[in-house]
C-alpha cells in the first residue's frame, strides 16, 4: 500500500501528470480514427524514449493505450464507425441509442463503464500481477481452441429471428476471415499481396456498418423523409444507472482474464459480454433498438482487457497484444527488462506506472463525461451532410493505414455487401463474430494439430479444454431441455428474436 | 498520385533552389546543399518491428548530422514486405527513395509467389545483422545442442520447433538450414509459426514446443532469470551477456545471420546510386548510429558496392533453394 501511495507521488508530479494528459488525449484521438490504433501510435512515438525519462515515457504510453480503448467507442456510438476492433460491438446498440436521441447516455455509460472497468482492472493488476503469470503460460493451443469453439457456440444466441439468415451472415463472416495467408498458403487473395495479411476487422466493420448504412440511406432518401433525431436528455437517468452497473461488472469479469491470456485479446470478451447482456436483460425488446446494457458491457470489457494485458507484460515480460509488444520495445530501449524481478528491482517505476493508470482513468472520465452532451449535438447536423462526413471519415481511416487506393476499393466492396445485407435483412453481428473468431479458431487448431502431428486427442489433452467442453455440453443439454419444455407448453413467442438490422 | 506528388516535390525543390541561390549571394550555401534534399525511406513492416527500428535509427542519424535534408519515413505494410517490394519496383528511376529490407523480405517474395524479387532492385548497402538463438525451456531434457540434434535426427517430425516468423522468414529459414546441415530432411521439420516473439515466449515457457528459434532480443528477460536456456547462437561470435556457444563451437559447422540492408528502385542513375551509397557510408560513421547498434544489440554488417551485391545475390539464391526444397517457392 505504501508502495502504491509512493507511486501516486510519482504519477502526480506536474511533469508526469502532463504526460498522462497528453497520452490520454492522443490515445483518444487515435482511438477515434479507424485505421490508426494505439499500437502504431506508440511505435511512432518510440523515439521519445531517447529524451524522456523512463517513468514519464511509460506513463505517456499507458495513457495512449487506455485512451485508445476509450476513444474507439465515441465514433462507434455517434457515427457507427468503430475506430478500434475492440469497439466494434459497441456500435451495435450504441449507434441505435444515438439515433433514438440517447447518444449522451450511450457515451456516458461507455465513459463510466470504462472508468469502472479500468479501475477494477488496475486493482486486479496490482493484486494479481505477481502470481497470475505462471498460470497463463499453462494454457496451450488446445485450451484456446476450446474457448474459441465455446465463443462460436454462443453466436447461436444472436442469429436473429431467421436462423437461416443468421447462419448466412456467419458464413459470410467466416469466409471473409479465410482471406489471407495461412501456414504459408494463400487463400482467396486472388494473387494480390495486399490481401495476403487478411482483411482487418475494423475495415470490415466500418464498411458494413457505416458505408453500408450511408448507401442504404442514400438509396431511400427520395422515397421517404428521414426521421429527425430527437434531442434527448443530456445525462443518464436513475433507470440508466440501474441498468448499467451490472453490465459494467460483468464486462470487467470477461475483459480482464481475456486480456491477461496470451491469446485472449480485447475483441472476444466484448461480444461475449454483449451476448450475455442480451440474454440477461429484462428488456429484450430493446436490443436491436438501442439497449444501454449492450453499450455498458462491451465498453467495460475492452478497458478491463487493456488492464489485463499489463499483467503478463509486467510479471513475465510477455506482450499479449500489439500495443503491449511495442511498450515492451520501449522498455527495452530504456534498458529495462520486465519479468519476475522487475517489480522488486524498479519499484518506483512500476508503482508509478500503476498509479498513473488510475490517474489516466480518472482523466478520461473527467475529459469525456462533460463532452458527451456536446458530442451528441453532432447528430443534429442535417443527414446528407452527416453521412457525407461519415463517408469521408471512414475513407480517411481506411486510407491512412497504408496510403493505398486498394484499401478504399476494399472498403467500398464490403460497403456494398453491407447494403445488400440490409436489403435482405441479414443480421450483422454473426458476420462480425465470424471475422473475429474464424482466423483465431483456425490458428489454434492448426497449431495444436501441428504440435501433436495430427493426433486429434491433443484437443482434450489440457484440463482447461476439458472443462470448457463439459460446460459446452451442459449448455447444449440445457438448451435442448428448455426447448423441449417450451414446445410442450406450447409457448411459441421466443424472446430476443426480434432482432432486426433493418430497423431504420 | 505519386507522380503528382513527385511533380510537387520537384517544383518545391526548384523554388527552394531558386530562393536559396538568390538569397544566398555571398553565402557558401548553394542550391546543391544536401540539407535541401528530400528523401523517402520505405519500411516494409509495421512500426516498432526490426525493420522499423533500423530504418528510423538510420534516418535519424542522417538527419541529426545534417548529412541530408528531411526523410519521409513510410511503413508499407503487407505480406511480410512483398507489398513494399512491389512498390519499390514500381518506382523505377525515382531518385529520392530507398527501402529498408532484409532476409525476411527475400523469403516473403518467394513464399508469396511474387514477381517482385529482390534481385530486380538496385542494391545500396548492407546495414545490420542479428544472430538467431536456439532456445529451450528451463525444464527441457536438452542440455546442449548435441542433445537436441540427436533427438532431432532420431525423430525429425517428433521434435517441434517454434519460431516467431511465418514460413520464409528468418525464424523459419534458420531451423530449415540447420536441419539440412545436420542431415535432417527440411521437409520433415515440424515448424510451428507463432505471431512474433510474445506468443513464442508463451509456448516455450509452457513447454508446448521442444525448441524455439528466434532473435534473442525479446527473450533477454526470460534468459536472465533462467526460465529459458540458450543452447547455441547462430553468429560467428558469441553474444555479449549470453552464456551460450556458437553453432561452430557446439559442433555444427554453419553460420546464420538475419540481416537487414537498403535497396533503391531499379533504373536509377549511377550518380544517384553513388549519392545513396556515400550517404549511408557517412551515416555508418556517426556516433548516433554506433549508439543504435549498441542499444539494439545489432551486429555491424555494413557493406556496399560489389561486396553487398554479391552478398545479396548469394542470399537470394540460398533462400530460393531452401524454400524450393520445401515446396514453398
Amino acid at each position: 500500500m505504501d508502495l502504491l501511495l509512493e507511486g501516486f507521488a510519482t504519477a502526480l508530479t506536474p511533469e508526469n501528470l502532463l504526460y498522462a494528459v497528453i497520452g490520454v488525449l492522443l490515445g483518444t484521438a487515435v482511438g477515434v480514427l479507424p485505421g490508426i490504433g494505439p499500437a502504431m501510435t506508440v511505435a511512432l512515438l518510440l523515439p521519445v524514449t531517447y529524451n524522456v525519462s523512463p517513468t514519464s515515457g511509460l506513463i505517456l504510453f499507458a495513457g495512449i493505450y487506455y485512451g485508445g480503448m476509450y476513444g474507439g467507442s465515441t465514433t462507434s456510438i455517434l457515427l457507427n464507425t468503430p475506430g478500434e476492433s475492440s469497439s466494434v460491438v459497441t456500435a451495435l446498440e450504441g449507434n441505435k441509442m444515438a439515433k433514438a436521441g440517447r447518444a449522451a447516455q450511450a457515451l456516458a455509460t461507455a465513459a463510466i463503464g470504462s472508468f469502472v472497468a479500468g479501475t477494477i482492472g488496475t486493482i486486479l493488476l496490482v493484486a494479481l500481477a505477481p502470481n497470475i503469470a505462471d498460470v497463463v503460460v499453462k494454457l496451450g493451443a488446445p485450451s484456446y481452441f476450446a474457448i474459441m469453439v465455446l465463443s462460436l457456440f454462443t453466436v447461436t444466441a444472436v442469429l436473429g429471428s431467421s436462423k437461416l439468415r443468421g447462419l448466412i451472415s456467419l458464413a459470410l463472416g467466416l469466409a471473409i476471415g479465410l482471406v489471407g495467408t495461412s501456414t504459408g498458403q494463400q487463400r482467396l487473395t486472388f494473387g494480390s499481396p495486399q490481401l495476403a495479411d487478411g482483411i482487418d476487422v475494423v475495415v470490415v466493420a466500418v464498411a458494413i456498418f457505416a458505408i453500408g448504412e450511408a448507401l442504404w440511406v442514400a438509396a431511400h432518401l427520395r422515397r421517404r423523409p428521414l426521421d429527425i433525431i430527437p434531442v434527448g436528455r443530456p445525462w443518464m437517468s436513475r433507470d440508466d444507472w440501474g441498468r448499467s452497473w451490472k453490465p459494467w461488472l460483468r464486462g470487467t469479469a470477461y475483459g480482464f482474464p481475456f486480456g491477461a491470456l496470451p491469446a485472449g485479446g480485447a475483441e472476444v470478451p466484448t461480444f461475449l459480454s454483449y451476448i450475455t447482456e442480451r440474454r440477461l436483460t429484462k428488456k429484450p425488446e430493446e436490443f436491436g433498438k438501442g439497449a444501454i446494457e449492450g453499450v455498458a458491457g462491451p465498453e467495460a470489457a475492452n478497458n478491463a482487457s487493456a488492464a489485463g494485458t499489463l499483467v503478463p507484460l509486467l510479471a513475465i515480460g510477455l506482450p499479449t497484444t500489439a500495443t503491449a509488444a511495442v511498450i515492451l520495445v520501449a522498455m527495452q530501449n530504456y534498458g529495462l527488462q520486465p519479468g519476475p524481478q522487475f517489480m522488486d528491482a524498479e519499484p518506483k517505476l512500476v508503482w508509478g506506472l500503476l498509479a498513473s493508470l488510475f490517474v489516466a482513468n480518472t482523466l478520461l472520465l473527467v475529459l469525456n463525461l462533460p463532452l458527451a452532451p456536446v458530442w451528441a449535438k453532432l447528430l443534429q447536423i442535417r443527414r446528407p451532410y452527416l453521412y457525407a462526413g461519415i463517408l469521408f471519415f471512414a475513407s480517411l481511416g481506411a486510407y491512412s493505414v497504408n496510403f493505398q487506393a486498394f484499401d478504399l476499393g476494399l472498403l467500398l466492396c464490403l460497403g456494398l455487401l453491407g447494403l445488400a445485407m440490409r436489403r435482405f435483412g441479414l443480421p450483422v453481428l454473426p458476420l462480425i463474430i465470424g471475422v473475429i473468431l474464424g482466423p483465431r479458431l483456425e490458428e489454434q487448431l492448426t497449431t495444436a494439430l501441428a504440435i501433436s502431428q495430427g493426433d486429434l486427442s491433443t484437443l482434450w489433452s489440457e484440463p482447461v479444454a476439458v472443462v470448457v467442453y463439459v460446460v459446452m455440453a451442459l449448455m447444449i443439454v440445457g438448451l435442448v431441455v428448455t426447448g423441449f419444455r417450451r414446445r410442450n407448453k406450447g409457448v411459441t413467442d421466443r424472446i430476443d428474436d426480434n432482432y432486426q438490422e433493418v430497423s431504420m | 498520385m505519386t507522380s503528382r506528388a513527385r511533380v510537387t516535390t520537384i517544383v518545391a525543390t526548384l523554388v527552394l533552389a531558386l530562393v536559396t541561390s538568390v538569397a544566398g549571394c555571398g553565402v557558401t550555401r548553394d542550391a546543391d546543399d544536401a540539407t535541401n534534399r528530400r528523401l523517402r525511406m520505405m519500411i516494409p513492416n509495421s512500426p516498432g518491428g526490426g525493420y522499423d527500428l533500423t530504418g528510423r535509427a538510420a534516418t535519424k542519424a542522417m538527419e541529426d548530422n545534417d548529412l541530408t535534408g528531411r526523410f519521409e519515413v513510410t511503413n508499407v505494410i503487407g505480406a511480410s514486405g512483398t507489398v513494399a517490394m512491389q512498390r519499390l519496383l514500381n518506382e523505377r528511376g525515382a531518385d529520392d527513395v530507398m527501402m529498408l529490407m532484409g532476409l525476411g523480405v527475400v523469403g516473403a517474395v518467394f513464399t508469396n509467389k511474387s514477381r517482385a524479387t529482390v534481385d530486380k532492385a538496385t542494391p545500396i548497402a548492407g546495414m545490420v545483422a542479428e544472430a538467431e538463438g536456439v532456445l529451450v525451456p528451463a525444464d527441457s531434457p536438452y542440455k546442449t545442442l548435441d542433445d537436441l540434434v540427436d533427438a532431432w535426427k532420431k525423430d525429425p517430425g517428433g521434435v517441434t520447433i517454434g519460431g516467431g516468423s511465418s514460413p520464409g522468414g528468418p525464424d523459419h529459414l534458420f531451423p530449415m538450414q540447420l536441419a539440412q546441415e545436420i542431415g535432417v530432411e527440411p521437409r520433415q521439420v515440424n515448424y510451428i509459426a507463432y505471431d512474433g516473439g510474445g506468443p513464442l515466449t508463451t509456448a516455450l515457457l509452457g513447454s508446448k514446443i521442444d525448441a524455439g528459434m528466434s532473435g534473442l532480443g525479446e527473450f533477454q528477460g526470460q534468459i536472465d532469470n533462467g526460465s529459458l536456456r540458450v543452447l547455441a547462437v547462430s553468429g560467428a561470435e558469441r553474444l555479449e551477456g549470453i552464456d551460450a556457444p556458437t553453432l561452430e563451437e557446439a559442433g555444427v559447422d554453419m553460420e546464420f545471420l538475419n540481416w537487414r540492408g537498403v535497396l533503391a528502385p531499379p533504373g536509377i542513375s549511377e550518380a544517384t546510386k553513388k549519392e545513396f551509397v556515400d550517404l549511408l557510408t557517412e551515416m555508418h560513421g556517426t556516433k548516433e548510429w554506433k549508439a543504435a547498434l549498441r542499444r539494439n544489440g545489432w551486429i555491424d554488417n555494413f557493406q556496399t558496392g560489389p561486396e553487398f551485391e554479391k552478398f545479396l545475390d548469394e542470399q537470394n539464391r540460398r533462400v530460393e533453394q531452401t524454400l524450393k526444397e520445401l515446396g514453398l517457392a
